[in-house]
């Protein structure tokens, strides 16, 4: 098999020492993490390898020798050549490099045949820093996992190994991609610092608070209504949230640091659309004039709603209805719709107060304010979804009526044992009196048919608006934003695999290749660092819900889904 | 040449792709066991973008002349801009390109007319075999070249097939020499 050597940008233009890394079992592959100086004493040198080893876990070892002449500097080949024996191993790459060449050369042991190595450069800063798709859960084994995953491990677990720089006094003096001193922010620094007490302080709240709640609301009432109210669902969702990232305990692994980030992100840009939203509502009394907008709208829709009664009450579309029936159910509705304002009209002084104060709970974010819209319209709206039952259910009895007495027609009946018709025979009384009702029942089909359609269509409008309003809410909640902010800025940290380059070389030199990151599809980022969330998706397919209009039954076309536990 | 590389150029024979039109292939040889292959497809022609965009403003002003609405005109030049953009960048492939390490892996990259290239690279412990397939395609037999990936739990089965140069679609003669390098690099390693 070919050799590979994974060599380090950083430790291109270094001078000449002794190689630490690591060979990667099986696969005739070597990753150097480091160079080490002259000058160096052998014993400490072992010492610190063995350190190292130890705190990182890694397999680290001295690979071979390193050699860059400077002027003035000659006669290193044959001390090279002896360093071989005091640290001994396996095999032992003596690299080398001449200045003003751009191409390595290697020796070892098995004679240099410069056709059979590969020098693989690759940055390693990112590739400390990146992630390999897809994330593998649990420990993988050493013996069967591929080559990449592999070097991505080794650099990411010698995170020890770079901690020592030019700078420091230490016995031992290494290059790589920190040698020049270490990076540091103090902003992250100081919220590094100020995260403990904080993530303590909110941990304790929300102890608090879910000790008291739950007394409250498990009440039955209470609860029936908290799991109808979409602002009570997304507020208890939130609770969950906050309390996965006011967790004391660092994230350890990469999908758990994720999570936490991206319900940060998500939290943090919420509130402040939220309190956005509130200043801007908020000034200019907004929210007064919105308030007193409410009251006219809902006698607006009222009014339309008693005209469309009128329309459907004389000859709606040139049909032409049964009279009586009509005027029945026009009625029944008409005084439902005076109901229905009286009340509104005893609620309108209270109304601005109201939604003054609630408002305000806007300022825990935009989904709260979407949700309470979505609440709002719901209940402005009760009274269709009232018609839209009483319509639904005298439909569905009509239907089914007209089935029975259908089949009572022909001389068959279901068997309610069997679950299948059968043939019957029937008396004559039964047959007459079947017969009449089937007549009057299809007779007045047509105006309990228009009926149910206009609810039915009234109904579907607001269930549109309420599902698009819902659909926002969840796309609010679920959406990595710092997984698509990481992915736009700093590509190489979610890496999906890597990209090979041919670097000009010159004869005679071995192959060199420069490895670059290839970062994530922005789909599959989307796809694999969703929140999941308690969405609300349509419970039926279309045919099913067809079906169901058809016949009559009640749709509740939006589910919700209950979070998932990892 | 002057590095280390050997370049093939086949100029004494004229490759085409399954429907007929010119495409060149380029070999490029890095090492023994390192060898580049570069399939190009013919450039965007500047007649049929000349006759689409007359095509669509000619219908916009007949439809301006007939509604006297000047939205139609902008719109028909915000949608001749957009679409042209859309196809150089998303559609349009310039060249594609298979690059083969020796135990190391196979790097497959297609790079379109705006410059935007997608690689993918394959490691060589999970493919199997390059072979030369044939499928039926409505009335024709076309020959494609495609990788086998192993199954990692059974090392016999073919897991799944990768086909590759699937824009550019060279025959059989183009396809016959980018598998016998890539057999030799195979056998080598």
């Amino acid at each position: 098999m070919v050799l590979k050597i994974f060599f380090p940008q950083c430790c291109n233009k270094a001078d000449s020492g002794l190689l630490v890394g690591r060979w990667i079992p099986g696969q005739n592959s070597a990753v150097v993490l480091a160079v080490i100086h002259y000058p160096f004493i052998p014993g400490q040198v072992k010492q610190y390898i063995h350190q190292m080893r130890g705190q990182s876990g890694v397999d680290l070892t001295v690979l071979g020798s390193w050699s860059m002449p400077k002027e003035g500097q000659e006669g290193m080949e044959s001390f090279l050549r002896d360093l071989s024996t005091i640290f001994p191993q396996g095999q032992w790459l003596q690299l080398s490099r001449e200045m003003g060449k751009i191409g390595f050369r290697c020796e070892g042991e098995k004679g240099g045949e410069k056709d059979k190595v590969i020098f693989i450069h690759y940055e390693q800063r990112k590739v400390m820093l990146s992630q390999l798709h897809p994330i593998e859960n649990g420990v993988p084994d050493p013996q069967t996992e591929s080559q990449l995953p592999q070097v991505f491990g080794t650099v990411c677990q010698s995170e020890p190994l770079f901690f020592l720089d030019k700078y420091d006094d230490s016995p031992v003096k290494l290059t790589h991609w920190q040698s020049e001193g270490r990076e540091g922010s103090i902003i992250v620094e100081l919220m590094k610092q100020a995260s403990t007490p904080v993530c303590l302080l909110t941990t304790w709240i929300l102890t608090l608070s879910s000790v008291c709640l739950p007394r409250i609301l498990n009440v039955r009432p209470m609860r029936f209504i908290s799991s109808k109210l979409s602002t009570c669902v997304q507020l208890s969702y939130r609770t969950e949230h906050l309390q996965t990232v006011s967790s004391p305990t660092r994230a350890t692994t990469h999908n758990h640091f994720m999570r936490k980030a991206n319900i940060f992100v998500s939290f943090f840009v919420d509130v402040s659309l939220g309190l956005l939203l509130v200043s801007w509502m908020y000034r200019e009394n907004r929210i007064g004039k919105l308030a007193n907008t409410l009251v006219p709208a809902a006698d607006h829709i009222a009014k339309e709603l008693e005209e469309l009664l009128q329309w459907l009450m004389g000859a709606p579309a040139g049909l032409k209805m049964n009279r009586a029936l009509d005027q029945v159910l026009g009625r029944f509705f008409l005084y439902h719709i005076h109901l229905w304002i009286s009340y509104i009209h005893l609620m309108s002084p209270f109304v601005e107060m109201i939604l003054w104060y609630v408002g305000l709970s806007a300022c825990l974010g935009l989904t709260f304010a979407l949700s309470l819209l979505s609440d709002i319209t719901a209940l402005l709206t009760f009274h269709i979804y009232c018609f839209y039952v009483y319509g639904a259910r005298l439909y569905c009895m009509t239907v089914y009526g007209l089935s029975s007495l259908w089949r009572l027609f022909r001389g068959k009946k279901w068997n309610v044992l069997r679950q299948r018709v059968d043939s019957c025979s029937y008396d004559l009384d039964q047959l007459f009196i079947g017969t009449l009702l089937f007549t009057i029942l299809l007779f007045l089909l047509p105006t309990t048919a228009l009926y149910y359609l206009v609810f039915t269509l009234l109904r579907l409008v607001v269930v549109m608006f309420q599902g698009v309003v819902h659909l926002s809410v969840d796309f609010i909640n679920s959406f990595p934003l710092f997984s698509m902010g990481l992915r736009l800025f700093r590509s190489y940290r979610l890496a999906e695999g890597v990209k090979f380059r041919v670097l000009c070389e010159e004869p005679g030199t071995p192959l060199h290749l420069m490895m670059d990151i290839n970062p994530l599809k922005v789909s599959r980022v989307v796809q694999t660092y969703r929140t999941p969330t308690y969405s609300c998706y349509p419970k039926d397919s279309w045919l099913a819900l067809c079906k169901k209009l058809f016949l009559g039954e009640l749709i509740y076309p939006w589910r919700y889904k209950t979070t998932k536990i990892d | 040449m002057q590095n280390g590389d050997q370049h093939y150029s086949m100029e004494d024979e004229t490759y085409t792709d399954i429907d007929g039109k010119a495409i060149s292939l380029e070999c490029q040889s890095h090492s023994g066991f390192c060898r580049e292959f570069t399939v190009s497809s013919a450039k965007v022609s500047i007649g049929r973008v000349m006759v689409y965009t007359c095509a669509v403003w000619l219908s916009a002003y007949i439809v301006f002349f007939i509604t006297e609405n000047t939205a139609v005109l902008s719109s028909a030049i915000i949608i001749t801009l957009v679409g042209m953009m859309v196809h150089i960048h998303f559609v349009k492939v310039d060249h594609e390109t298979l690059l083969i390490i020796g135990s190391l892996g196979v790097q497959v990259s297609s790079s379109y007319a705006s410059g935007r290239e997608s690689t993918d690279f394959i490691e060589m412990d999970k493919i199997k075999d390059i072979v030369i397939n044939e499928a039926i395609h409505m009335q024709t037999v076309i020959y494609y070249l495609c990788i086998l990936l192993k199954d990692p739990s059974d090392p016999e089965a073919v897991s799944s097939v990768v086909p590759l140069f699937q824009s550019s679609k060279p025959r059989l003669n183009c396809l016959v020499k980018v598998y016998k390098s890539c057999q030799e690099i195979l056998a080598k390693c």
